[in-house]
């Protein structure tokens, strides 16, 4: 089945009203008809309408939505999940909260940066308009600040890994508790920051925030080294760091090293999902549903093995979130491609989107 | 056409690829592949849009049908609203419930269009349907024996199932299948045979029956008490409103005083409220039960046009033994017949009218089989097979001719025919 929105915070009256109609509506249900008149009114799965579209830089932009029922709320660093029909077909993605959770029009932004190759990205960057409807799945994510936030903070970002920092800011900015924040952040040129508009505005309204812009096209990457002089006190800091693999690698080494890697909480982006064909011993997958068998090599996630041999399979996120994808498994072991963690009892309900066989395996798919 | 009247059943009819060598079958498995790929590759924008309009409009004829008959006491309220409400049950019965729950959905990822979610409004439920038409009807498309739609168990179709003198009755229930159609489908769904020889747990035959009655309950409960009491109830409202109101001007003078002391100043509003309410939960009543037959005998008469016409050819468990891709599409190809018509006939049929290509690509949206029928009459064309197609009331006549011969012993297979050569000459019949 296809990944679902999620289940909105419909008031109970209406819940009840619904519920007592509908048996005239059998096997549909009231929503159904409903949702013809509008969307939004579905009490099935949580929809939100794209309010406004403003452009962050030529290949960036803020997606403004309007969530048909009133917002769960979120806290700042969050992702959500969207629902977003591209060319007839329907793809889940997750974006950060570039929004923060108090504004008072209700609306929520995310902020999605065009990746030539994907799907999703460039329609939001260059189609997406105003009135389209989208699905709004459950907002997840660990890299949150604290509440109350820490008294003095360190913001490491680069690139699109801005977002989930710029809810923070706002959220502090909001609060009146931007008293103490430095943040490091790096961009290609000065045309690519998104936000750019926004930093320079708290920079000019808030001196406690305190910018470095460091343009990596001139004057190189940021290394962890550059960090004293940047921010003499990092050590002393709770610091929030998002962007590219290597550029967190490489910090976590060095709050390692000469740091508390406590103080350090950090966000990764489109987590890499398999790709290392020799992490795991892969094997042969047999579908029981299709009677389909593929080879599998064990950085490859078993959906993506089963696609390629033609069977038809369930998948929602392809990144371990959503359970769209999950099947049982009727022999052998398999091994999580996200942490390398090998495990598989029979009849466990694996997700195939993020586990590679380690063996042979079997799967009621 | 060699056949002798003495000659077994299964030789009586040459198969339909016998002339068609391993390599050619496998060539032309191919060129059917391909032309799956090429339309399922392209699905997009278009196609969404199509599926999406079309429950739509579902939706807006159902609306309209239930407004109609609000009126139903009305003549005029009651036809238009039946008829809104028959047009909304076939669509959302063919072009709607039986495509989506073939997959042909599946592609847009959708959580609502989904064959693994849609529940229809008929007596089968989901997913014993989708176990006894896509899997059972669909793999073992005619072959007799095997493809339990052939006949449906209960009607002799083919000649060369034996005869038994139940059959004498099958024009009688040839007819009330026809207007039962939909409980006819869900009864056999639960496959009596496999339940008699005990191929099938008993749990599941109790789980199975559940499904039915809770069908069963969800369709009398909305078509036969709650719409008729909608109606009834806006149709005493509009009469309490209009006999109040004639109260109130009523004669003021000493008759007038006289005649209301009599019967009481309330008594006549109650009672014509009350008549009316009867006679138009009634009338809706009756309407949504129309609905339900002309929905039943449209689907009946469209799927038995399906494969039961002459042209069609039905195979032995023998033949398809060890059947190969080809032979697949070559059983799909012959074992169905197409039904011309205009597009909205098509739209009605649910696209069965394209039963050939729906049997070559179940699971190809059915928006696309109207696109793809020229490349398949092309395919016959060069292979030397036939297309069958004919007038709707042509292939219906042939179905009730061979339905009323069949109920008698004996029988041949009917002249088929032959090989498909292009628009120009027509298909043909028998030669």
């Amino acid at each position: 089945m296809a990944e679902r929105g999620a289940v909105p915070n419909v008031p109970r009256a209406r819940q009840r009203a619904l519920h007592a109609v509908r048996s005239l509506f059998t096997p549909l249900l009231p929503d159904d008809y409903l949702e013809l008149i509008n969307p939004l009114w579905s009490t099935q799965e949580l929809r939100g309408r794209v309010e406004r579209i403003e452009q962050e830089t030529p290949d960036a932009v803020t997606v403004l939505i309007r969530p048909g029922y009133e917002w769960v709320g979120h806290r700042p660093g969050q992702y959500l999940r969207i629902g977003i029909v591209v060319n007839g077909v329907h793809h889940w993605r997750a974006y950060s909260l570039t929004t923060d959770p108090g504004r008072p029009d209700g609306l929520i932004g995310i902020t999605p940066k065009l990746v030539d190759s994907g799907k999703v990205s460039p329609f939001l960057v260059h189609k997406a308009r105003p009135g389209d409807i989208v699905r709004l799945g459950g907002v997840e994510g660990t890299f949150v600040l604290p509440d109350p936030p820490p008294e003095r903070l360190l913001f490491i970002s680069a690139g699109s890994g801005i977002t989930p920092i710029m809810s923070m800011l706002r959220s502090l900015d909001r609060d009146d508790a931007l008293t103490d924040v430095v943040h490091v952040h790096s961009s290609r040129t000065a045309d690519d920051v998104i936000f750019g508009e926004q930093l320079r505005d708290l920079d000019s309204r808030r001196p406690g925030y305190k910018p470095h812009l460091q343009l990596t096209g001139e004057a190189g990457r940021v290394s962890p080294a550059d960090l004293d002089r940047l921010c003499a006190d990092w050590r002393e800091r709770h610091a929030f760091v998002s962007g590219p693999g290597e550029m967190l690698d490489a910090l976590v080494r060095h709050w390692r090293e000469e740091g508390d890697p406590e103080l350090l909480e950090m966000e990764r982006f489109q987590p890499v999902i398999g790709g290392d064909a020799v992490a795991g011993e892969g094997g042969a997958i047999r579908f029981l549903t299709s009677g389909l068998e593929a080879e599998c090599d064990g950085g490859t996630p078993i959906l993506v093995a089963g696609e390629e041999a033609g069977a038809e399979l369930p998948y929602g996120c392809r990144m371990g979130i959503c359970h769209t994808c999950i099947g049982k498994l009727c022999k052998g072991e398999v091994r999580d491609l996200r942490t390398g963690e090998v495990h598989g009892e029979k009849g466990e309900m694996i997700r195939t989107c993020v586990n590679a066989p380690e063996g042979d395996v079997a799967i009621a798919l | 056409m060699s056949t002798t009247a003495t000659a077994p059943i299964d030789t009586q009819v040459q198969s339909p690829l016998a002339h068609l060598s391993e390599e050619q079958l496998e060539e032309l498995g191919r060129e059917f592949d391909a032309i799956r790929d090429r339309v399922m590759d392209e699905l997009g924008d278009r196609d969404r849009r199509y599926i999406e309009s079309m429950i739509e409009m579902q939706r807006r004829l159902a609306v309209l049908g239930r407004i109609l008959l609000l009126a139903s006491r009305n003549r005029g309220g009651w036809w238009a609203g039946t008829s809104a409400l028959s047009a909304a049950k076939i669509l959302e019965n063919m072009e709607i419930g039986h495509n989506v729950m073939h997959g042909q959905w599946d592609w847009m990822n959708d959580p609502r269009i989904h064959s693994s979610t849609w529940d229809w409004d008929t007596a089968s439920t989901a997913e014993a349907w989708k176990h006894s038409h896509n899997y059972v009807h669909h793999t073992y498309t005619n072959i007799r024996g095997k493809d339990k739609d052939l006949g449906y168990e209960i009607m002799r179709i083919d000649p060369a199932q034996k005869w038994n003198p139940v059959y004498l009755a099958q024009p009688f229930y040839n007819l009330i299948l026809m207007a039962l159609f939909e409980w006819g489908v869900a009864l056999h769904d639960l496959d009596f045979e496999a339940i008699r020889k005990g191929r099938k747990p008993k749990h599941q035959v109790k789980r199975e029956l559940k499904g039915i009655a809770g069908k069963a309950k969800s369709q009398i409960v909305k078509d036969y008490i709650a719409w008729p009491l909608v109606s009834a109830l806006a149709a005493t409202a509009v009469d309490v409103v209009v006999e109040t109101r004639r109260q109130r001007n009523a004669p003021r003078g000493l008759l007038g005083r006289v005649k209301r002391r009599r019967k009481g100043r309330w008594a006549p509003v109650v009672e014509a409220a009350l008549d009316s309410g009867s006679k138009t939960f009634r009338a809706t009543a009756k309407a949504d039960a129309t609905a339900n037959i002309v929905r039943n005998v449209w689907a009946y008469a469209i799927i038995f046009c399906g494969h039961f016409p002459d042209q069609t050819y039905t195979f032995s468990q023998k033949e398809v033994e060890g059947e190969s891709r080809g032979g697949w599409y070559v059983r799909q190809l012959t074992g169905s017949a197409n039904i011309e018509g205009s597009p909205l006939f098509h739209v009605a049929s649910g696209n069965l009218s394209f039963q050939v290509e729906h049997h070559l690509f179940p699971d190809m949206p059915s928006s696309r089989y109207a696109e793809i029928a020229p490349q398949v009459k092309d395919v016959c064309e060069r292979y030397g097979l036939p297309y069958n197609s004919g007038p709707f009331l042509q292939q219906l006549g042939m179905v009730q001719r061979t339905i009323l011969r069949l109920a008698l012993p004996g029988g041949r297979p009917r002249p088929k025919p032959g090989p498909y050569r292009g628009e120009s000459n027509g298909n043909g019949s028998g030669h």
